[in-house]
């Protein structure tokens, strides 16, 4: 029993990473109808501009959370500008061409992000600097990490937070109106533009955020660690539904919790026959099935396919 | 196959012959040229530009003529090499031959193709491209542990000692001794490849003015249109699924028997962006174009090995990998020619007229049509 | 351009011979990764050889009286299946005499066949999988202890911690092939592996896994890969309150291992084919002659500067560089080098290789016994 409690623990520490990711890749989708593939490389870039501030940091003295707080203001700052740039050069110049191009424009963004990334802190694993005292909860049997809840509470807070943005905002109207037909609503006097590059800016935001968190739980960051993230976030918004905000969190969560179980339990209940080697199929297992019997998602609305 | 020439030397029929004449010519003399020049490295360069070709070509099918967007065309490239791997090394201890072995290999891939194609047939360009990625990602982590319970693929360690194709009970790796003049391997490689290349070019040319190729486009210009003019959108979408697959599978067997070795390591995601690449920066849908982009990116890296040295000479120390530019090069490529110049670098001249027209207001108007299609 | 480079490069290449006429050349390939996440370690590899070949050049080297000089040509297999067979190709046609490489097996194997083809003798200094000598190639030989030594030894370190071992591989050629050979020395030993789970060498989370393994109570959970992921899964085994030992293979027997995960690390074992420098029988000076000259040794530079000089001592031998003549005298070479005794067995592996096994003290890692080799 104890087992299993701790397996869904790490279920959801893992689907709270997955969903604060895909907050990111709902956003954008909802509004623009694009995938932002270049978003999991965002996130890799947050946590490799905070690793490198708390790098810079470390003679100071300075309390760990004092130095997380910054280094993840600095890594924010960084990947809103980022973000900015990327909408800015790659896909608003394509925003009325055929739909492959900004999707292979995303692709390449990717590409370059990840090997720029590659040039700058090199191909070596990086290591996230002992300055948290790590406490570990019991609990039943199983444990839980202050770090832990940490990335629980954000990935919370992350959703409440958009969701009030989205529904109560002025920034927020303007988003939904945007999202639902971008010529109205420039008819109406809402400013697209700024509509869609303010939606990069916060899911850069808070793909930095997610960076972080990832670096400081799993000890380490590396220029690589993006697009797997990415695609296994995008999988979740998918599952919760795309373009819906507490869809992607539920889609995180429940993508988490499936793993977890997955790899805990394939081997035993196949006896042996598939084992956690297959881990890494359970997300595109999803996504296919998702994306065949309800494209909608989760919490989605039915909407006509449009061709 | 008119389509290859520019347009200007279409009307003399002898210059056309001569050009034919000397392009065969030139074709047939490259390796030895190449191998005189630059050693004989080069022509096994050479080898998988040719192979890069037939598969650049057979993505080319589903990208750029029928305009879905496929991520995972590795997979196809990876069941073709491994079938042949099973069947032919010691694996299982089968060794059927080539002539066997590439036409069964086309012909399964077709078949993945096929199964990979009829559940995403009712996506968006956008979800297909996740889950041909995704398929791609599922065949690679298959292949990576089909060695338990029952060792099919042998798992992460590969296919080892696979049999090199036999040319009349002589392995074509050793060399031909053609009695005026002996082949070396790479050399005798190059013409079946190339003998094979333009097979896979002629079979693309005629697809493409086929009906079939002309339904193909239509698709992919307007899918709403195309169902409308009568065209079963469902079967020919999937004949570009499965004519794609079945190039890949074709490139795939013919990489087995080249090298003597697969292992899973070959068919990740980022072999995909590659061949996608070609496709993309040579000129999606234009046969000559991509032949061109599949022909740049293999030469590319290889180019950019004397970017190290070159480095050291100037500034004394290596400053950046020539390994890490090469990814770098393409992801740019990919951006820029979509922003620039997204009918590629050679693109079909219809084409170049659709996306730079001469007055701003067709451009406008098009571009107009495209976002209301799109919506 | 390009043959007008290679004119230049021809007619400086001329120029250059001219000036030393009186020796015959002969060059030796090396292939390593020179670029990319294993940069490192390859340049470890030629910079062991190139020392070799400078001292061996410093004597003024006679092969069957005739007065020669070794030149080391090196090139970036990026440790690539694909691109290996090509800078295999590139030494058979310049007609390299003899190649040292390459680093990963991946590309050691399908290169192998090249060589083979081309009758080039090759000496990998640090491709362990069992295959690569396997292939019934007479051109092949390998100078470290291959997997099956190494799985052999930590199944038999893991056998006397406890009898509930968990094994755990990332799926890739090194780490399967190695946990293979641990699983067949612990059921040797009369252990059956409590469980055998699998991650990828891409993955950062391992809860799922260990937690299930802790369900089963580990005494030692033997991991298989690298560093990378052995970090973030020795601190995830401290979270989860597993305590087991985590003991791993040299994949995780890095300095790296240890700076990434910090204190979780205590007190892991890690194995490495050889014996520890300090031990080698040349060890010491060996480390004083390279960091003279390229400073701090990575891993490998010794193996590979025994490959060079077991190579050139089969060549003097035989009197003579033509790879039909001296290959025989290869495999028949019994001599000492700097990482101790090496002579090939009928496949071209080493005889008895040693394999030493390190454990975390105090944030360092130290040896605690060294299995097989010739310490013995």
């Amino acid at each position: 029993m104890d087992i299993l409690l701790q397996q869904i623990i790490n279920g959801l520490i893992l689907g709270s990473l997955y969903a604060l990711v895909a907050l990111g890749y709902t956003m954008v989708y909802g509004i623009l109808e694009l995938i932002n593939f270049a978003h999991g490389e965002i996130v890799m870039v947050g946590a490799l501009v905070a690793l490198a501030v708390l790098a810079g940091l470390a003679g100071t003295g300075l309390p760990g959370p004092v130095m997380l707080v910054i280094a993840t203001l600095v890594a924010m700052a960084v990947c809103m500008v980022a973000g900015l740039l990327i909408e800015r050069i790659a896909y608003r110049p394509l925003r009325t061409a055929p739909r492959l191009a900004p999707l292979i424009t995303a692709i390449g963004v990717s590409i370059v992000l990840q090997n720029l990334a590659m040039i700058i802190w090199g191909r070596q694993y990086i290591a996230f600097p002992p300055i948290l005292d790590i406490q570990i909860y019991e609990l039943a049997g199983a444990t839980i990490t202050n770090i832990q809840l940490l990335i629980v509470a954000v990935a919370t807070l992350g959703m409440i937070g958009l969701v009030l943005l989205v529904n109560r905002s002025r920034l927020g109207r303007a988003m939904r109106a945007t999202a639902q037909n971008r010529d109205v609503a420039g008819l109406m006097g809402v400013d697209v533009n700024r509509v869609i590059a303010a939606t990069f800016v916060i899911g850069s935001a808070l793909g930095a955020v997610a960076g972080v968190l990832i670096s400081a739980y799993y000890g380490i960051g590396h220029y690589a660690m993006g697009f797997i993230l990415g695609l296994k976030a995008f999988t979740a918004a998918v599952l919760g539904g795309i373009g819906n905000i507490p869809g992607a969190v539920l889609g995180g969560l429940l993508l988490g919790i499936i793993e977890s179980l997955g790899a805990g339990y394939i081997g035993d209940l196949t006896g042996g026959f598939l084992g956690s080697h297959y881990q890494d199929i359970f997300a595109f297992f999803i996504l296919i099935l998702v994306l065949i019997f309800r494209p909608s998602g989760l919490l989605g609305e039915q909407v006509a396919d449009r061709a | 196959m008119l389509s290859l020439l520019p347009e200007s030397l279409r009307h003399d029929r002898r210059l056309v012959w001569a050009t034919y004449a000397g392009l065969a010519l030139l074709l047939c003399l490259l390796p030895f040229l190449v191998d005189a020049g630059m050693g004989r490295t080069w022509v096994r360069i050479l080898d998988f530009a040719l192979l890069y070709v037939m598969l650049a070509l057979g993505l080319n099918i589903v990208v750029g003529f029928a305009g879905l967007l496929d991520l995972g065309y590795v997979a196809f490239y990876a069941v073709g090499a491994y079938l042949y791997a099973i069947l032919a090394s010691p694996h299982f201890g089968l060794h059927l031959p080539f002539w066997v072995l590439l036409p069964l290999g086309a012909a399964i891939a077709g078949l993945f193709g096929m199964l990979l194609g009829a559940p995403t047939l009712r996506l968006r360009g956008d979800y297909l491209a996740i889950v041909t990625l995704g398929f791609g990602e599922i065949i690679r982590i298959f292949l990576n542990n089909l060695n338990a319970p029952v060792n099919i693929t042998n798992g992460p360690q590969g296919i080892n000692l696979i049999d090199p194709i036999q040319v009349a009970g002589l392995p074509l790796s050793k060399g031909l001794d053609l009695g005026i003049l002996t082949l070396s391997g790479v050399h005798a490689h190059y013409y079946l490849f190339l003998t094979l290349t333009l097979l896979t070019i002629f079979i693309a040319l005629r697809l493409q003015d086929s009906r079939i190729g002309r339904a193909w486009v239509a698709i992919r210009e307007d899918e709403v249109a195309a169902v409308a003019m009568g065209i079963n959108t469902r079967n020919i979408k999937l004949l570009a699924f499965a004519m794609g697959a079945m190039f890949g599978g074709v490139g795939g067997g013919l990489f087995s028997a080249f090298q003597g070795f697969v292992s899973p390591e070959s068919f990740t995601l980022m072999e995909s962006i590659m061949i996608l690449s070609m496709v993309v920066l040579g000129g999606m849908g234009h046969i000559p174009g991509v032949i061109l982009g599949a022909v740049a990116l293999t030469l590319l890296p290889e180019l950019l090995r004397y970017i190290g040295p070159l480095q050291q000479s100037l500034f004394g120390r290596v400053a950046v990998d020539p390994s890490d530019l090469r990814m770098l090069l393409f992801g740019m490529g990919l951006v820029l020619v979509m922003l620039f110049r997204p009918e590629g670098l050679w693109p079909s001249p219809k084409r170049a007229r659709e996306l730079h027209p001469d007055s701003p207001d067709v451009s406008r108007q098009e571009q107009e049509d495209l976002y209301d299609a799109s919506r | 351009m390009k043959m007008r480079l290679h004119m230049i490069l021809g007619v400086a290449l001329a120029a250059f011979a001219t000036a030393s006429a009186a020796e015959e050349l002969v060059r030796i390939g090396l292939a390593a990764p020179l670029t990319g996440p294993q940069a490192h370690l390859g340049q470890d590899i030629a910079n062991g050889a190139r020392l070799a070949i400078e001292e061996i050049n410093a004597t003024q080297p006679k092969l069957g009286g005739q007065p020669v000089r070794f030149e080391l040509v090196v090139e970036d297999d990026q440790a690539d299946p694909r691109t290996a067979t090509v800078v295999a190709q590139k030494f058979v046609d310049s007609g390299v005499k003899g190649v040292i490489g390459h680093l990963n097996s991946g590309a050691s194997i399908p290169a192998s066949r090249v060589y083979n083809d081309g009758r080039v003798p090759q000496i990998s200094p640090c491709s362990t999988a069992v295959a690569y000598t396997h292939q019934g190639f007479d051109t092949t030989f390998r100078l470290m202890a291959n997997d099956a030594q190494q799985g052999a030894a930590l199944g038999e370190y893991a056998a006397k911690i406890g009898k509930r071992v968990a094994v755990v591989d990332d799926r890739t050629a090194y780490g399967q092939g190695l946990a293979d050979e641990v699983v067949k020395a612990l059921k040797a030993r009369g252990v059956e592996p409590i469980a055998h789970e699998f991650t990828t060498d891409k993955s950062t989370d391992f809860t799922a896994i260990l937690t299930s393994i802790k369900g089963k109570k580990p005494d030692v959970i033997v991991y298989c890969g690298m560093d990378a992921q052995g970090a973030p899964m020795a601190r995830q085994m401290r979270t989860l309150g597993i305590k087991a030992l985590f003991l791993g293979g040299d994949g995780i027997q890095t300095a790296e291992f240890i700076k990434l995960a910090g204190t979780a690390t205590e007190n892991a074992v890690g194995s490495s084919p050889g014996l520890p420098l300090e031990k080698m029988p040349g060890g010491a000076d060996f480390e004083k002659r390279f960091a003279a000259k390229y400073g701090k040794i990575q891993l490998y530079a010794p193996f590979a500067y025994d490959s060079v000089r077991v190579m050139v001592d089969a060549m003097r031998r035989a009197g003579s560089a033509d790879p039909e003549k001296y290959r025989a005298e290869l495999a028949k070479t019994d001599t000492k080098g700097v990482v101790g005794h090496i002579a090939f067995d009928a496949m071209g592996d080493l005889k008895d290789g040693a394999v030493t096994l390190y454990q975390v003290k105090e944030g360092k890692w130290s040896a605690v016994e060294t299995l097989g080799g010739s310490s013995r």
